[in-house]
C-alpha cells in the first residue's frame, strides 16, 4: 500500500461522502455499489472497517520508537551526556513501567510531571540543555522532535502493561482534582469543554469514535493509546500535541508546552484509565 | 514571562503545596471551594493567545460557569440563563426566515472556524459544522452523533409547505435554538452561532432552509 493510499484512505474516516468515495476508489477496495442508499452506506463502512485493519498491518511509530532509543543512549546537548540516568519515576535509568504510572509527583522538581515535561527536566538537568527553549519550540521542529522520539520510545518500553498511576502523593491526587475541573471547564465561542465531546458514551465526530474519559474506557483506547501515529497527516503525536490539537479545535487559546492544564488533564485521564493496557504507541487515521 | 522551564520556579498555584510538602503532612486535599480558585488560576496561567484565539475566550459568562461540572446549575440558575438566551435573540429582518437549502448543505458540511490556525473570525469565514454532531441528510453517512438526529426535522414538525399552519411557530423555535442554543436548555453542547456572531443572518437562513424547506433532502 502506497503512502499516496494510505492519505487517501485517512480521507475516509474525516471526511465526507465524497471524500469516502473518493477514497475508496483511490484504495482500489471497489467496494461501492452504485445502487440503493443502503448498499453504498454497507460497502462505505466496510471500507473503513478494512481501512483501520490495514493500518495495523505496519506501523510507522516504529521509526520513531528507534530513534528515540537512540536519543536516549547518545551523549548530547551542552553537557555531552546521555539520559541514561533519567529518572522517569521508578528510579534513575528505569525505563520499562515508567509511562503507565505517569503523570506522577517527582521531589526533585517538587511538581506532579508527564512523560514529556519528565524528559525535557532529564535534558536540561543531565544534558544542559535549555528547557524553556524546548517548551518554546512548535511541536515537530528541532529538540521538540526529539522529545516525541524520547516518549515513543519509552511508552513502547510499557506496551501491554496497565496504567496504574500513583496517587499516594497529595500533589498527586490535587492535580487529579484539577484536572477534573480542567475537563467540565466550558469556554471559547463554541461553549466546548473536554466533556463536550469525552463525556458520553458511544458518541462520535462524523465517523470518528469519541472514548469516553471520566472513566477507564478500555484497553488501547484513549489516554492508552498516545504518542500515536497518524496517519492523515504523517506525524507523530505525542500526549501534549493530542492535547493541544484538542484545544485548538475546542476553539480554546494556545496552552503552553508542558503547562499546569496538560499536566492536571494528564492526571485525570490517566487516573482514570487505572487497568487500561496500554497499546502505545498506537497507530491513528 | 521567561522562566526556567522546570527546575527554578514555583507558580503562584503551586506555592500553597510546595509550602505544604515542606511541611509533610498535607495529606489531605484543599477544600472544594479553594480547589475551584486554583484551577481558574491553573487555566489562566496555562494558556496564550495564538493567531485569532485569544486568552479572552477562557473568561466564562454566566452559561459557561455554571455548566462547567458534572453537576447541572440549579433551575433558577438555568432559567435565568434560558430566559437571557431568548431575550438576546435577533430575529431575521422582514420576517424572512428561509434562505437557501443548498447553501445551507454547504455550510452543514463545512467544519471549519474560529480555531487558531483559522485566519479570520468573520462569520463567512466560518462553517456551522453541523455534520460533526448531527445526522441530517440521509445521503451524507459520515456524520457525528453527538447531537440528535435531525433527518426530516421539517417533516416531523408537520411543515408541508411554507405557508403550512404550523410552520410559524416551527420557525421560531428553530431560528431560537440556532441563534442562542441556551434558548430552551441552560447547558445546551451547541455553539450559540447567533449570540457569538459565528454564523450570520443569511448563514442562519441558509441552515434554517436545509431544516424546514419541504425541498430540502431533510424533508424529502
Amino acid at each position: 500500500m502506497t503512502r499516496r493510499t494510505i492519505a487517501a484512505l485517512a480521507g475516509v474516516l474525516g471526511g465526507g461522502l465524497a471524500g469516502i468515495l473518493a477514497g475508496a476508489m483511490a484504495g482500489g477496495l471497489a467496494l461501492l455499489g452504485t445502487g440503493a442508499a443502503w448498499a453504498q452506506t454497507k460497502s462505505a463502512a466496510d471500507g473503513i472497517a478494512e481501512y483501520r485493519k490495514m493500518l495495523e498491518d505496519g506501523n510507522p511509530a516504529d521509526l520513531f520508537e528507534a530513534r528515540g532509543e537512540a536519543l536516549w543512549k547518545r551523549a548530547r546537548g551542552p553537557k555531552n551526556a546521555t539520559l541514561e540516568r533519567c529518572d522517569l519515576g521508578k528510579g534513575p535509568g528505569v525505563v520499562k513501567g515508567a509511562f503507565v504510572e505517569l503523570p506522577r509527583f517527582f521531589a526533585d522538581t517538587q511538581r506532579v510531571q508527564d512523560l514529556e515535561s519528565r524528559l525535557v527536566t532529564c535534558m536540561e538537568t543531565l544534558q544542559g540543555f535549555d528547557g524553556a527553549a524546548i517548551a518554546r519550540t512548535p511541536f515537530g521542529r528541532d529538540e521538540q522532535n526529539n522529545v516525541t522520539a524520547l516518549a515513543t520510545w519509552v511508552a513502547a518500553e510499557s506496551r501491554g502493561l496497565r496504567f496504574n498511576l500513583p496517587t499516594g502523593n497529595a500533589e498527586e491526587r490535587r492535580f487529579y482534582e484539577l484536572g477534573k475541573r480542567a475537563f467540565f471547564f466550558r469556554g471559547g465561542p463554541y461553549d466546548f469543554s473536554c466533556a463536550s465531546c469525552h463525556g458520553e458514551e458511544g458518541k462520535r465526530i462524523r465517523m470518528q469514535d469519541l472514548p469516553l474519559l471520566t472513566k477507564n474506557p478500555g484497553d488501547g483506547v484513549g489516554f492508552a493509546a498516545w504518542p500515536a501515529y497518524r496517519v492523515s497527516n504523517g506525524q507523530m503525536w505525542s500526549m501534549q500535541l493530542r492535547l493541544n490539537d484538542c484545544f485548538r479545535q475546542q476553539r480554546f487559546p494556545f496552552p503552553g508546552f508542558g503547562s499546569d492544564v496538560t499536566i492536571a488533564l494528564g492526571s485525570y485521564m490517566g487516573v482514570n484509565a487505572k487497568g487500561a493496557q496500554s497499546i502505545a504507541p498506537a497507530i491513528k487515521r | 514571562m521567561e522562566t526556567q522551564f522546570v527546575t527554578s520556579r514555583l507558580r503562584p498555584t503551586l506555592a500553597a503545596a510546595a509550602a505544604c510538602a515542606v511541611l509533610a503532612g498535607c495529606a489531605t486535599l484543599p477544600p472544594p471551594a479553594e480547589l475551584d480558585r486554583q484551577a481558574a488560576a491553573m487555566i489562566k496561567a496555562s494558556f496564550r493567545d495564538e493567531g485569532i484565539a485569544k486568552v479572552d475566550r477562557i473568561q466564562q459568562d454566566l452559561g459557561q460557569a455554571a455548566c462547567s461540572s458534572e453537576q447541572p446549575p440549579s433551575d433558577e440558575v438555568a432559567d435565568r440563563i434560558m430566559q437571557e438566551a431568548r431575550a438576546g435573540v435577533k430575529w431575521p429582518s422582514g420576517g424572512v426566515y428561509l434562505g437557501d437549502w443548498r447553501e445551507g448543505e454547504r455550510l452543514a458540511q463545512n467544519g471549519r472556524g474560529m480555531t487558531w490556525t483559522d485566519p479570520s473570525t468573520a462569520a463567512t469565514a466560518n462553517g456551522g459544522n453541523c455534520y460533526n454532531c448531527h445526522k441530517i441528510s440521509e445521503e451524507e453517512i459520515s456524520h457525528g452523533t453527538l447531537g440528535p438526529s435531525l433527518w426530516n426535522y421539517g417533516k416531523n414538525r408537520g411543515i408541508t409547505g411554507l405557508d403550512s399552519p404550523t410552520a410559524q411557530p416551527i420557525f421560531e423555535y428553530t431560528w431560537m435554538k440556532l441563534y442562542n442554543s441556551k434558548s430552551y436548555n441552560a447547558c445546551s453542547n451547541m455553539p450559540r452561532f447567533g449570540h457569538f456572531g459565528l454564523l450570520n443572518e443569511t448563514q442562519l437562513r441558509h441552515l434554517m432552509a436545509l431544516l424546514l424547506d419541504p425541498r430540502s433532502p431533510v424533508n424529502r
